[in-house]
């Protein structure tokens, strides 16, 4: 529409718009690509560990693979909400911990409340942690990562202090209803229920963010803030929905913690945060903003995870997971910088032919 | 109105913005001393030289890593991989003592290995252009695992007592720790680069602008580049005090630090973005964060409390400035013209 008012001929609108759309194109292929890159890097990891241990995606092995993902795959989805703004939360592990302290007490303390209730609790604790965050973020216009590193902090805190004033250091499987324990390990069709609700998570952050006008300018003002304000976009309350999603998903992965390991004392989820940051990194979130998928994040999780479980079927020293792992960001982040420069260098050339 | 008053505000301006200066670290300061003050009084056993040795020495290694630190982020970076740093030296050293090698020759082995791994993340910055928390987060993960790698979950322990009690010993009895010594030199060093150099107001420029840095003639891959091999260097001597101190060389040492230095810097008012603060607010903020710790430990509040205070003291110290600038232009604007 705008290169129809730049250009004063008739033809030269509907080339310059077909070249944009080629550009457009490119870049959907790039990012279509890149998202293929970490399917093809998991599928070679899979291969070749397939290859040392043919068992190693038999029935158990795999449902404890997805059982590990779950809870990696649904922070991850929800950081890249935040990341895509420009921002970054790191207090999700702390939220964790926070909301599956709290969904362990209120089902210990009323053995009858129904799992969704339990779902719902954790995820509302969830909320309320990244509303605070959002809010400090977005009314006060500080760093982000300033505000959630003492967030961070301050939950935890807050977690210990209610687990060591309550006299309930930790909660025991053995006291938790038998309701939420057979939910943990529930399955579909053979599938973990736990694994569903991520793919579920993921299916819809994803749909959000590439289909819904309000999930589009996340995208735009990461890429540009002030232009993204000077459009008359609400960066303040985009930015602040982000931080209460990615804290109410952080709030329903510590329910699935909860149900997945059944025993909780306060320090679930520590350090959770870099593992979660990593694998919207490695899944093609550019830690500037502006760009990837919820989708690309979650294959990072997956990979990251992947790699855990894939090492010491390798007869490799599972000491060299954390050594993998960060290999592969420094791998993804420079990758993502190579394929940009070539994208701006092939649309450069395209609009030099073009005109 | 913006016409009149125009010549009027832009002298209070300069005076104001030579007057911000001052206070990046003497706000700080100010706290630390007072809290300083009130605790001796009301808080039994602080004031003694017992205490204050231990909370110095909990204090050198952070202190010592955000100096290099200090000056990254200035320039508008980060380095979160320094405690990775820390425990990938602590294990290389447990490593080539557990084979024979005399300290006198690991030690330099380590500062050479902490150089490689800041350069390593200055490369992956300056020469491919990527972004520096990105990086870190994934040498984070690199270097930590890689101490892993090299000595597993065993700890090296037994060092020669002349260098452990001399790690933990204080100088002539006075309860200040020997490392005190050493770590004053280099903030001296550091204090001087920062504010009294060319090279430290080139900082300033780079972090404030780096394109108007760059084109005033400013190196600034290189400069930013030495920056990241220091606090490489910087971190692994950290790792060889935290070794000798604890007498223990683990892959696991100093895990998290990272957190509580850059807690230190920012409370000292460095801004994130670069180009503001001074190493006198920092070195305050690492002394106040440790202070209160130690302070509320004596009067047996529990550690949960501890982090909720660094915490809220952290977000406290970002949103303050806002809140006063917001005050202030508030207060301008309703001045009445003329």
């Amino acid at each position: 529409m705008t290169t129809t008012q730049q250009t004063p001929t008739g033809a030269a609108p509907a080339a310059a718009e077909a070249r944009s759309r080629r550009g457009t194109a490119l870049a959907h292929r790039l990012f279509v690509v890149r998202e293929l890159g970490i399917l093809a890097a998991l599928a070679v990891l899979i291969g070749v560990t397939l290859i040392a241990n043919p068992r190693f995606l038999s029935g158990q092995n795999l449902r404890d693979l997805m059982l590990s993902a779950a809870i990696l795959v649904v922070l991850a989805a929800g950081q890249t909400m935040v990341i895509i703004t420009r921002n970054v939360d790191l207090s999700v592990g702390s939220i964790l911990g926070l909301s599956a302290y709290a969904t362990g007490t209120l089902l210990v303390d009323r053995p009858g409340t129904p799992v969704l209730v339990a779902l719902l609790a954790g995820t509302a604790v969830g909320a309320v942690c990244g509303l605070v965050n959002g809010a400090v973020v977005a009314v006060a216009k500080v760093p982000s990562l300033v505000v959630t590193l003492g967030m961070l902090y301050a939950i935890r805190g807050l977690d210990s202090l209610w687990a060591s004033s309550s006299d309930r250091l930790q909660v025991n499987a053995a006291d938790l209803p038998s309701g939420f324990k057979s939910f943990g390990g529930a399955r579909v069709l053979g599938v973990p229920v736990l694994f569903l609700i991520a793919v579920a998570v993921v299916l819809v952050i994803g749909w959000y963010l590439r289909s819904y006008r309000s999930g589009r300018e996340l995208y735009g003002i990461g890429s540009a803030p002030e232009a993204a304000r000077l459009s008359g976009i609400p960066v303040g309350r985009r930015v602040l929905m982000a931080f209460v999603v990615n804290g109410a998903l952080a709030g329903l992965a510590g329910v699935l913690y909860a149900a997945r390991f059944q025993t909780l004392d306060t320090t679930a989820g520590t350090g959770l945060e870099l593992n979660v940051v990593a694998a919207a990194v490695v899944g093609g979130v550019a830690i500037a903003g502006g760009t990837g998928s919820a989708w690309g994040a979650a294959l990072g999780a997956l990979l990251l995870t992947t790699i855990g479980t894939a090492l010491p079927q390798l007869g490799l020293n599972p000491f060299w997971r954390d050594a993998a792992v960060g290999a592969l960001i420094i791998a993804a982040i420079v990758l993502d910088r190579t394929l940009t420069l070539r994208l701006a260098a092939r649309l450069r050339g395209r609009n030099l032919r073009g005109s | 109105m913006a016409v009149d008053t125009a010549p009027a505000p832009s002298a209070p301006a300069r005076a104001g913005g030579r007057r911000l200066t001052l206070p990046s670290g003497s706000v700080i300061s100010t706290f630390l001393v007072l809290f300083l003050v009130i605790a001796s009084f009301s808080v039994e056993n602080f004031a003694s030289s017992r205490n204050a040795g231990f909370l110095l020495l909990d204090v050198v290694v952070i202190a010592l890593i955000a100096l290099p630190l200090t000056l990254i982020v200035v320039t508008g970076e980060i380095d979160l991989s320094v405690a990775s740093v820390v425990g990938l030296c602590s294990a290389v050293m447990g490593r080539l003592w557990f084979a024979g090698l005399p300290l006198e020759l690991i030690i330099p082995l380590c500062l050479l290995l902490g150089a490689v791994l800041g350069a390593v993340n200055g490369l992956l910055v300056t020469k491919v252009g990527l972004p520096s928390l990105a990086v870190t987060i994934g040498s984070l993960a690199l270097y930590r695992g890689l101490a892993f790698v090299v000595l597993g979950d065993q700890a090296v322990a037994d060092f020669p007592r002349a260098w452990t009690t001399w790690a933990i010993g204080s100088i002539g009895g006075t309860g200040i720790p020997n490392a005190v010594l050493p770590l004053l030199v280099l903030i001296a060093v550091t204090a001087v680069l920062l504010h009294a150099t060319p090279i430290g107001r080139s900082l300033y420029a780079m972090g404030n602008s780096e394109d108007a840095a760059r084109f005033s003639g400013i190196d600034v891959a290189r400069t930013k580049l030495w920056l990241f091999v220091a606090a490489g260097v910087v971190s692994a001597l950290g790792g060889v005090f935290w070794t000798l101190r604890y007498g223990s060389a683990r892959a696991d040492n100093a895990a998290g630090l990272e957190l509580q230095v850059i807690a230190a810097i920012l409370l000292g008012g460095v801004s994130i973005f670069g180009g503001s603060g001074g190493l006198l607010g920092v070195l305050a903020g690492a002394l106040l964060l440790a202070s209160v710790r130690n302070a509320l430990q004596l009067v047996n509040v529990p550690s949960d409390v501890l982090n909720i205070v660094t915490g809220v003291l952290l977000i406290v110290a970002v949103v303050a400035p806002q809140v006063t600038a917001w005050a202030r232009t508030r207060a301008a604007r309703q001045r009445p013209p003329g």
